[in-house]
Order: structure tokens, then C-alpha cells, then sequence
């Protein structure tokens, strides 16, 4: 399996406060990395590295051996706990926002039979994360879990390489969060997907990922904490999913996992 | 049962509400009526009757040197002033409070100086507009727009800076460009803010308007009660006072209709 993503020797600071330090990992595509980690240990800076919103202090990061640009684009869809589908647009719009974007840059908008068919992808995809009856309901009605089915149909339209999931059930009952693990483990199998997922939950990361990274600091000094960074000290890698999963696009009806 | 739980029915907060208005009705007229029972002549608390003979002769007598109804040209110009300051503050408050609640170097430049605008007392610069536009329109425009739009562009633009900054990120991964954010993710939801702006508006809108038509004017709603008052004149301050307020209720009441119908997402609870 190729390195679709790697970085090299990244450090973040911010001033004299080292976040991350050392950093060198490269993610395979169709991988599904969980990242987990004490807070304040960079998972979330990690995730902004990925994402673009930030750039390294130091180091590389490549996305198919491309440099990554500093800001986020269409290549990276994510999905945050709160606040990432738009509250003026109903379901179906929100979907169509994306796809609007990219053919109509001046109005934003889509008319006649592009927008037919942009409208028939929308629906597709909502019906892809269980919201199919629910195009018209805008995400004020909408309960957390349905507004997080959301923004993930809203990110998957794009179709893009990586994506990135910031404790995206956290805030979700228990029930729901099950139920949205079945979702994202059958979206991710079923659209070849490439996910980096950030989360609380260990039970989570080890349920979902192909892999799981742990971020800490390998050092501690204590006269000056700030001074060493987080890095990955921990890379499990949970082989046996990753057979089962592909093992489950060559069908093999024997395979029960 | 707690006083903080016990809530009002509809039609009871409706007959609630009317009370204390229908009691400061009935307190004027009996205190107009004893001051009348004294001195048949008072100027101070003018009858019902004594008020509606002298709007009678403004409403619908056209006036001997002009020819205009006085009361209705009144109402004409001081609607038209009105009009427009809100609209062209609207406008204006809309597409730099977008551009300066978006783009970081915008605010950086533009940022101080709308607030050291908006901190000065608009009335001190009445002078200058009076020498600068003259004592026409323009003057009394300029006044309104001068006086509510640096808080209205400081409010929008307030607003569009904290739009959640994941809705942002998430816009531009679905490719959204600067021109695309500003017009379909800051824009629609600056809409419902931008009306609450006008609303909370109109109320110094008025204030600059009446400044303005009582300094100097030849028609207009502030300038008549402005001009009346040398006579003494509550026949008429008082139903005009009366006719402003019944205004300035029916705009913000058209301006909450439009926001609700125009933009139920951002009502929905």
C-alpha cells in the first residue's frame, strides 16, 4: 500500500511552546487512522496540519507527493463536533453547496438542468447517511446526531481524499454514537475512503480505525514543560481489520469478520 | 405557585399589555378635564375635541399660502428623509460590514477608523453638514446616515466575525472561494442580523431626523411641531407625537414581519 500522505520531521511552535515535535508518519490510503491522546498533547493542531489551517514551523508534509498548501481546499472534506453544516440552508442545499461551488464560481448557484443534476447527487448522498426523507428540514430542527449525518454527506459529495473527522460523535448520546459508528465504518468500506479521525474515546478509535496513533510528549522537562512537544508514540496498526476490510471488497462470502 | 412560572395566555398578554396604554389615555383626559374645569381657555392639556379641530384643519383643509394638505406634506417629507437615510445606511452598512467582518486586512485598515466615526456625536456635525450639503435634503440625509450607520456596519460586521469559525473552514474544503464565502455563507446569515440593525435604528433615526427638520426646514413632521410650539400648540404636538409613534410601530413591526417570513431558519427555536 502506497503513502498517500506523509509528513517529514514536522515541528508546530507557537513562540517558545513546542505542540508537536518530530513528527514523521506516512498514511496509506483506504487507512482509517484513529488519533488519540491526553489533551493539550497536539491532536487538534495535528488535525489543523492536515487540514491546512496551519503550517508546520518545520518539516514537510506531502499529499500524494504534492506539498500540501497552507489553507484548507476541496482535496480535504472534514467534519467537526459543533457548528460545520450552515444553519440558512436546508439539508439538501447544504449538500448541493459543494457542488455548486465548484461549478458556478460566480453566482454560487446552479441552474436548469446542472442544477438537476447536482440536486439528484445531493439526494443520493443524503440517502447515503440515512437522511433521504429529510431534505427540506433545516439543521435547527435537526437532532445532533442527524446534523453530524449531515455534515458528512455535506464533506463525501465532494468525493475528497482525505478525511478528517474532529470528535465527531462526542457530543452525541451513546445510542447515537453506535449508530453513527456503523455508519462511518460502512461509508468508509463502501467509498474507499481515507479517514484521520481525532477522538476522546479509546473504545471508538480501536472500534473503527485501521490504526491507531497516539500522541504525547516522549520527554518532560519539568522546570520548563513547554519546551518539549507531543509527537506519535504509539502506532498500532490492527491488521486483522485492515484483512477484513479487504477482504470485504473482493467479497468473500467466508469472511465473517 | 412561583411568580417567575406563572405565565400569561395569549389573549391575556394582549389585554395585559393594552392596560397600562388605555390607563395613560384615561389619566390624560381626566386630568384634562379638571385643568379644563378650572380655566376653560388651559393651552397645556388640550381636549379630544380641541385636538381633533385642529388636525381637521391640517389633514384635510389645504393650506391657504401653499395649497397642500400640511399634515400629509409633512408625513410625505419626513417619510422620504427617512427612507432614504435608512436605505442608503442599509446598503452601506451591509457591504462594509460583509467586507470587514470577512477579510482580515480590511478590518486591520478600516476597523479604527468606523470606530472613531461612530464615537462622535453626530449632532456636533450638524454644523458642517448644514455649511458642506447646505439646508436642503442632503443635509438632513447625510444626518441619519451619519448617526446610525457606524453602528450598523460595526454591528454587521461584529456578526460576520463570529460566524463559528468550523463553518468557515468547512465552507472552503467544499471549495468555496473568498467572493463564494461572503455570498452564501456570510451574506444570507447576515440578512436577519442586518434587519435587527434597521430596527434598533430606527429609533436615533428619528432623533436626527426631527434634529434636523427642527433646525431647518420648511416641511416635515418635526419641523411643525417645532414651529407650533411657538403658539403653544399641544392640539397639535401631541396627535403628531401620537402619528410618529403609530410610524415608527408599523415600520418595526414590518421590519420583524420581513425578517420572520424572509429568514425562518434564523427564528426557528
Amino acid at each position: 500500500m502506497s503513502a498517500m500522505l506523509s509528513l517529514r520531521n514536522v515541528w508546530v511552535e507557537y513562540g517558545d511552546k513546542v505542540v508537536l515535535e518530530r513528527v514523521d508518519l506516512d498514511i496509506a490510503e483506504r487507512s482509517f487512522v484513529s488519533i488519540i491522546g491526553p489533551s493539550g498533547a497536539g491532536k487538534s493542531t495535528f488535525l489543523r496540519l492536515l487540514l491546512g489551517q496551519e503550517a508546520p514551523t518545520r518539516g514537510r508534509i506531502l499529499l500524494d507527493g504534492q506539498p500540501l498548501l497552507p489553507e484548507c481546499g476541496p482535496d480535504r472534506g472534514v467534519v467537526f463536533q459543533r457548528y460545520s453544516v450552515f444553519p440558512h440552508l436546508d439539508a439538501r442545499h447544504n449538500v448541493l453547496f459543494g457542488l455548486e461551488c465548484a461549478l458556478a464560481p460566480l453566482t454560487g448557484r446552479l441552474f436548469g438542468a446542472a442544477r438537476r443534476r447536482a440536486m439528484a447527487e445531493a439526494d443520493a448522498m443524503l440517502a447515503a447517511v440515512g437522511l433521504g426523507v429529510n431534505g427540506h428540514v433545516y439543521p435547527a430542527q435537526m437532532s445532533g446526531g442527524m446534523q453530524q449525518r449531515l455534515a458528512i454527506a455535506q464533506a463525501l459529495v465532494k468525493k475528497p481524499r482525505l478525511l478528517l473527522l474532529d470528535e465527531p460523535f462526542g457530543a452525541l448520546d451513546p445510542g447515537i454514537r453506535a449508530d453513527m459508528h456503523v455508519l462511518i465504518g460502512r461509508l468508509w468500506r463502501e467509498q474507499a475512503l481515507t479517514i484521520a479521525m481525532v477522538t476522546h474515546d479509546i473504545g471508538e478509535a480501536f472500534a473503527l480505525g485501521t490504526r491507531v496513533l497516539t500522541l504525547d510528549k516522549r520527554r518532560h522537562d519539568p522546570h520548563a514543560p513547554h519546551r518539549f512537544g507531543a509527537t506519535a508514540v504509539y502506532d498500532i496498526a490492527l491488521d486483522r481489520k485492515l484483512a477484513a476490510s479487504a477482504a470485504s471488497i473482493t467479497i468473500d462470502e467466508n469472511d465473517n469478520n | 405557585m412561583r411568580l417567575v412560572n406563572i405565565r400569561p395566555t395569549r389573549r391575556s398578554a394582549v389585554l395585559l399589555g393594552l392596560a397600562p396604554l388605555l390607563l395613560l389615555v384615561f389619566a390624560y383626559l381626566i386630568a384634562s378635564a379638571s385643568r379644563h374645569a378650572i380655566n376653560p381657555a388651559d393651552k397645556i392639556l388640550p381636549t379630544p375635541v380641541a385636538m381633533v379641530a385642529a388636525m381637521h384643519s391640517l389633514v384635510a383643509v389645504p393650506d391657504p399660502l401653499s395649497g397642500t394638505l400640511l399634515f400629509w406634506a409633512d408625513t410625505a417629507a419626513s417619510l422620504s428623509r427617512l427612507g432614504l437615510g435608512l436605505g442608503i445606511s442599509t446598503l452601506s452598512a451591509l457591504l462594509v460590514g460583509l467586507v470587514l467582518g470577512l477579510v482580515p486586512g480590511v478590518r486591520a485598515t478600516f476597523g479604527p477608523l468606523v470606530t472613531t466615526i461612530a464615537v462622535i456625536p453626530p449632532i456636533a456635525l450638524l454644523p458642517i453638514l448644514f455649511i458642506v450639503f447646505g439646508l436642503g435634503e442632503a443635509a438632513k440625509v447625510a444626518l441619519i446616515v451619519i448617526g446610525i450607520l457606524p453602528f450598523m456596519i460595526r454591528d454587521i460586521a461584529a456578526h460576520v466575525e463570529a460566524l463559528p469559525a468550523e463553518q468557515m473552514v468547512k465552507a472552503q474544503t467544499l471549495g468555496a472561494s473568498s467572493w463564494q464565502l461572503a455570498l452564501r455563507v456570510a451574506l444570507p446569515q447576515a440578512m436577519p442580523r442586518l434587519i435587527q440593525a434597521v430596527r434598533l435604528s430606527l429609533g436615533p433615526a428619528w432623533v436626527f431626523l426631527i434634529s434636523a427638520e427642527a433646525i431647518a426646514s420648511d416641511v416635515g413632521l418635526g419641523y411643525r411641531i417645532f414651529l407650533v410650539r411657538r403658539y403653544l400648540s399641544m392640539e397639535i404636538i401631541l396627535p403628531y407625537v401620537a402619528w410618529i409613534t403609530l410610524l415608527a410601530i408599523l415600520m418595526d413591526w414590518a421590519l420583524k414581519q420581513l425578517s420572520t417570513r424572509g429568514f425562518p431558519w434564523a427564528h426557528a427555536k
